[in-house]
């Protein structure tokens, strides 16, 4: 029976981390799912707030999606690691701050952290789409490192994390380390929207 | 001026600081300053110990002043008052720059909290003209800073920045015994200091003249470092008397509510890149 990927997400204790498998093949209707479940379904909640890290698509794209999905404007922060490296910087949003690339690993750990500290809430969520994109930029053994300490530290401040991975059949080995920290890995095939 | 708020009680050192080579003593005598600037605070295991003198270490552009403007504001909110002594910026130029940052609170400046000194200002009244000070001037300067700390009751002072000083004081003798007086005179009545000192990107010098780190109990080193042709703001400690510390190093942003740091990530790469 597919699971509810909101209901399952809603359902964890904070400080989880968990990575949602998006089939490359169906990757619209995944990733609007995906949205579906964690911006409306859990971003939604009462005294929510979520810190959306785009890597793959600049934050206006998806502050278009998730302004479809009637996300409340202050319930939801972008860290843009990739508007800058596509020049594509001219109309910044004002609930995003902007990294100047996926290579500055530290400076998203920072803007994530500065973000958790500007807008305290209950239940904080981060999500990050995704670790393909964020592999395309960074050598294995650094992005091993840099999820290493960003889930572990968001562990221990009971934020719930998300990553997204667009995977085929042949785990990288990213992957295989991204499973070691996380608690949980959904295949969004496998899931209902 | 007014008085300070009531100051809170001292920061006790941990009974046994956490470190990173065996158990260390000197932490258990000694209280905290803690710098309020919580990822540095942890890096020191919970901040300055009270009444050292610090150089802030650093070439243009990497967060010197700003970190030590942080410092007084968070001295100052904790009702530690605090002493900003510039000799390059005017403290209206200074106070303008705080304005910008969330954890700066005007009342503090009006309420005497955080006192701003210019010291060419000082120069002048106290008539200490000649290019090059004589040990005389010298005498004088330290006289008079220890005065304002005594007076005023400063708990942290911030010289922004020694090297300009020393550009004054010039030979190597005369600045290692002003800094040694300095920092007897702050240390006697539990003034934490921090020294801002100007280098360039040549690394393993932390100072203009090199006397200067040998004096001070503790240095601060921030520097830009690279990385596939990024430049990432570095902070690392390389010595601090009287505790343990962390001596890895960080990349630090400065935000809004202040500065915020993270651990520099390595990838298996030595400094060297193998």
């Amino acid at each position: 029976m597919p699971i509810d990927i909101g209901e399952r997400l809603r359902s964890l204790p904070g400080g989880s981390a968990v990575t949602l498998k998006l089939d490359p093949r169906e990757y619209a209707d995944h990733y609007f799912a995906v949205l579906n479940a964690t911006l409306r379904d859990v971003g939604s909640e009462t005294d929510a707030h979520t810190i959306y890290v785009a890597v793959t698509n600049p934050a206006s794209f998806v502050w278009g999606l998730a302004q479809a999905l009637d996300v409340p404007e202050d319930r939801i922060s972008f860290v843009d690691a990739i508007s800058h490296i596509m020049m594509n910087y001219g109309n910044p949003l004002h609930n995003a701050t902007y990294v100047e690339s996926p290579r500055s690993l530290e400076a998203i750990m920072l803007r994530v952290e500065y973000l958790l500290r500007k807008f305290p809430h209950p239940r904080s969520i981060v999500v990050i789409d995704s670790v393909n994109s964020l592999a395309i930029h960074n050598p294995p053994d650094l992005l091993s490192e840099f999820f290493h300490i960003l889930i572990n530290t968001l562990k221990t401040r009971e934020v719930l994390t998300v990553v997204l991975e667009t995977s085929d059949e042949e785990a990288s080995s990213v992957e295989t380390m991204l499973n070691l920290v996380v608690d949980e890995t959904i295949d969004v095939a496998r899931a209902g929207s | 001026m007014e008085a300070p708020p009531e100051a809170v009680p001292e920061v006790p050192a941990p009974a046994v600081a956490p470190s990173s080579g065996g158990l260390m003593a000197p932490a258990t005598v000694l209280g905290r300053c803690p710098t309020g600037i919580e990822g540095l605070d942890n890096v020191l295991y919970g901040g300055i110990p009270r009444g050292n003198m610090v150089l802030v270490a650093g070439s243009v552009g990497t967060g010197k002043t700003t970190l030590c403007l942080e410092f007084l504001v968070r001295g100052a909110e904790r009702g530690e008052r605090s002493l900003f002594v510039s000799v390059t910026e005017s403290s209206d130029k200074l106070i303008q720059n705080l304005s910008t940052f969330e954890f700066f609170r005007t009342d503090l400046v009006t309420n005497g909290s955080l006192v701003f000194v210019d010291l060419p200002v000082l120069y002048d009244r106290l008539g200490l003209e000649h290019e090059e000070l004589t040990p005389d001037e010298i005498a004088i300067l330290i006289r008079t800073l220890r005065d304002m700390v005594r007076t005023l009751g400063v708990k942290r002072l911030v010289l922004d920045s020694l090297t300009s000083v020393c550009y004054r004081i010039r030979r190597d003798e005369r600045i290692r015994d002003f800094m040694l007086r300095l920092g007897q005179e702050m240390n006697d009545v539990g003034c934490t200091s921090l020294l801002v000192s100007e280098i360039g990107p040549t690394p393993g010098r932390y100072s203009l003249h090199g006397v200067e780190e040998a004096i001070v109990d503790g240095v601060l080193l921030l520097r830009n470092a690279r990385r596939q042709g990024d430049i990432l703001r570095v902070l690392q400690v390389i010595k601090m008397r009287g505790t343990s510390h962390s001596q890895a190093q960080y990349v630090i942003e400065l935000t809004p509510i202040g500065m915020l740091l993270a651990p520099h990530l390595k990838g298996g790469r030595a400094e060297d890149g193998t």
